[in-house]
C-alpha cells in the first residue's frame, strides 16, 4: 500500500476531504460572522443557532409538509432570514452605538433559548436526514471513494462563498455595504437608507448560516447542539481571519479545515485544539488577523 | 429669481452631547446663489452644515427647504430632498475604487451631470478610476468628492472648506468648476476661510463667531470691510 510519511494514502485523501468539508462549512459560517460584524459591529453569538434553525427548518419541512432537499434550500433561508430580521428590527436595533457587548450578550442569550427551546421539542438526539436521491452513492476518484454528497458540499460551498463575495465587491448593494463598514453616517447623509441596509445585512448573514445547516443536515444529523459545537471553532477561523474580512473567512475557513483533517493524520492528539493553537499564535504575532486591516 | 429662500434656516440651536454650539443661526440661501460663511476655526461652519445635512442630531429651530421643513426627516431623506454634501475630511471610501465612489450616492433628481460629463470637468478621475479611491491625490480626492455630488442632481451644494490644504493650481481648478457650477445655476453654500478663493464665487457672505451669525453682506462689499474681516478672522 502506498504511504506518505508512513501514513496510507487513502487515510490521507479521506482526511483531507473530511476537512474539506469541516472548512466548507467553517468557510460559510464564518462569512456570515464576518458581514454582520464589519457593517453591525455586532459579534452575532447567535449564528450557530441559526445555523441549527436552518437545519431543523430542513428537516421539519420534509417530515410535516413533505416539502424536499432541493426546495428547502431555499425555503429554509429564507424563514431563517426573515426571523433574524425580527429580530433586528425588535431587539438588535437598540443595541447600535452602544458597547458592543449588550449586542453579544443579547445574541448569546437568544442563541440559549433557541437551542434550549429545540432540546426541549425535540430532545438532544439527532434526527437523521436523508441526502436527495440525486447525491447518493460514491465515486471512484481512482485514488479513494468519495461520497457523492460530500463532493457536492464542498462544491456548493464555493460557489456560496465566491457568490456573497462578488455580491460584496462587485455589485452597487455591496458598495453600499463596503462604504457603510466604513463611514456608516456619511453613506446614509448622501441618501442611502442605511437602517434598512443593517436589517437586510443580518438578515442575509443569518440566512447564510441556515443554509450551511441545510447543506450540513445529511453529514452531521440535525440536532439542537450541532451550531453551538460548531460555532465556537467559527469563532476562531474569524479571529486568525480578521475580524470583518470577508475574503479572509472565506481562505482561513478552508485552509483551517484542512490543516485539522491533516492534524487528525499525523498527530491525532492535537487535532481538535489544532485551530485554536493557531489562533493564540495569530494574536500573538498579528492581532488584525491575517486578513484584518491593522487599526 | 423667486424671493424665497430655497433653503431657509431660523434660530438655529444645535448641540454636541451637553454642548451648546449654535446659537439661534439665521441663514437664507436663494436659488441659483452662491453663499459664503466665513469664521474662525471653531465658530460653527462645519457645524452648522452637519445641523442643515441632519447628521448632527440634536438641533431645534426652523431649516426648510423649499418651504418643506427638514429637521423632523430621517438622516437619508435630507440628501433625497436635493442637498450634497461635500464634507471637510472629503469622505472618500478607501474599500471603493474611485469609480465606485463616484456612484456611490444615489440620484436625488434626474438632472445630475453624465458620466460623460464629470469625467470631461474631472480628467483625472477618469484616468484613475480603477485606483482606490483613498490612493487620489489630496486634490483628486476633492474633485472626487464634489463630483459625486454633482452627479447625483442636487440643486444645492453644501461645500465645507474645499481648497483647504491644497496647492494654488488645484484651488485654482476648483474655482474654475465652482464657476460652472454657478453658471449651470446651482446653489451653493461654501464654508472658507480663504476669502481670496471665496470672492471669486460669492453674491453674498455671511460671517459667524461663536456659533452666532454676525454679519452677512452682499459679495461686492468684501473688499470695503477688509479689516473688519481681518480682526474677526484674526488673519
Ligand atoms: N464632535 C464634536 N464634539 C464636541 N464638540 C465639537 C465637535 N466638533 C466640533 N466641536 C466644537 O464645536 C465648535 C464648532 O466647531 P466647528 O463647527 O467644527 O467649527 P469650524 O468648522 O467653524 O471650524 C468648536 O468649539 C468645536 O470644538
Ligand atoms: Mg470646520
Amino acid at each position: 500500500m502506498n504511504t506518505i510519511f508512513g501514513v496510507p494514502t487513502p487515510a490521507l485523501y479521506g482526511q483531507i476531504l473530511i476537512g474539506l468539508i469541516n472548512g466548507s462549512f467553517y468557510a460559510m459560517l464564518s462569512l456570515g460572522l464576518a458581514v454582520i460584524f464589519g457593517l453591525l459591529r455586532v459579534i452575532n453569538f447567535a449564528h450557530g443557532a441559526q445555523y441549527m434553525l436552518g437545519a431543523f427548518a430542513a428537516y421539519l419541512l420534509l417530515t410535516y409538509v413533505g416539502i424536499g432537499y432541493w426546495p428547502a434550500l431555499i425555503v429554509a433561508p429564507l424563514i431563517v432570514g426573515a426571523v433574524a430580521i425580527v429580530i433586528e428590527r425588535f431587539m438588535l436595533r437598540r443595541l447600535y452605538g452602544i458597547d458592543p457587548l449588550y449586542g453579544l450578550l443579547l445574541t448569546f442569550g437568544l442563541a440559549l433559548i433557541l437551542e434550549g427551546a429545540f432540546r426541549h421539542w425535540f430532545g438532544a438526539a439527532g434526527k437523521p436526514y436523508a441526502p436527495p436521491a440525486e447525491l447518493t452513492g460514491a465515486l471512484n476518484l481512482g485514488f479513494m471513494f468519495m461520497p457523492i454528497y460530500r463532493g457536492w458540499v464542498v462544491v456548493a460551498s464555493l460557489f456560496i462563498c465566491v457568490g456573497t463575495w462578488l455580491l460584496i465587491e462587485k455589485t452597487r448593494l455591496g458598495a453600499y455595504l463596503r462604504a457603510a463598514t466604513e463611514n456608516a453616517t456619511l453613506v446614509q447623509a448622501f441618501g442611502v437608507n442605511v437602517p434598512l441596509l443593517l436589517t437586510l445585512t443580518y438578515g442575509l448573514g443569518a440566512a447564510l448560516a441556515a443554509l450551511a445547516g441545510v447543506l450540513a443536515a445529511p453529514i452531521y444529523q440535525v440536532s439542537p447542539l450541532m451550531g453551538s459545537n460548531l460555532i465556537i471553532i467559527v469563532f476562531a477561523v474569524v479571529v486568525v481571519g480578521g475580524m470583518g474580512s470577508i475574503l479572509g473567512a472565506i481562505v482561513t475557513g478552508y485552509v483551517l479545515g484542512v490543516l485539522e483533517g491533516l492534524t487528525k493524520v499525523f498527530y491525532p492528539e492535537a487535532s481538535s485544539i489544532v485551530i485554536f493553537v493557531i489562533m493564540a499564535i495569530v494574536l500573538l504575532v498579528r492581532p488584525a488577523g491575517l486578513f484584518g486591516r491593522e487599526e | 429669481m423667486s424671493n424665497a429662500p430655497l433653503l431657509e434656516i431660523r434660530g438655529l440651536n444645535a448641540w454636541y452631547g451637553e454642548s451648546h454650539v449654535l446659537h439661534g443661526v439665521d441663514l437664507d440661501i436663494r436659488e441659483g446663489e452662491t453663499v459664503t460663511l466665513l469664521g474662525r476655526n471653531g465658530a460653527g461652519k462645519t457645524t452648522t452644515l452637519r445641523a442643515i445635512m441632519g447628521i448632527l442630531r440634536r438641533r431645534e429651530g426652523v431649516i426648510r427647504l423649499r418651504g418643506k421643513d427638514l429637521i423632523g426627516l430621517p438622516l437619508h431623506k435630507v440628501a433625497q430632498a436635493g442637498i450634497g454634501y461635500v464634507p471637510e475630511e472629503r469622505g472618500i471610501f478607501a474599500s471603493l475604487n474611485v469609480a465606485e465612489n463616484l456612484m456611490l450616492p444615489p440620484n436625488v433628481a434626474e438632472s445630475g451631470m453624465s458620466l460623460d460629463e464629470i469625467y470631461t470637468l474631472f480628467p483625472n478621475l477618469h484616468e484613475r478610476r480603477s485606483s482606490q479611491g483613498t490612493k487620489l491625490s489630496g486634490g483628486e480626492q476633492q474633485m472626487l468628492a464634489i463630483a459625486r455630488i454633482l452627479r447625483t442632481g442636487a440643486r444645492i451644494i453644501l461645500l465645507d472648506e474645499p481648497t483647504e490644504g491644497l496647492a494654488p493650481v488645484i484651488v485654482q481648478r476648483i474655482g474654475d468648476v465652482l464657476v460652472a457650477l454657478k453658471k449651470r445655476g446651482m446653489t451653493i453654500l461654501l464654508v472658507e476661510q480663504n476669502f481670496r478663493f471665496a470672492r471669486k464665487v460669492a453674491d453674498r457672505f455671511y460671517l459667524m463667531e461663536d456659533g452666532r451669525m454676525v454679519n452677512s453682506f452682499p459679495g461686492h462689499e468684501l473688499d470695503a470691510r477688509m479689516d473688519e474681516l481681518h480682526e474677526v478672522l484674526g488673519v
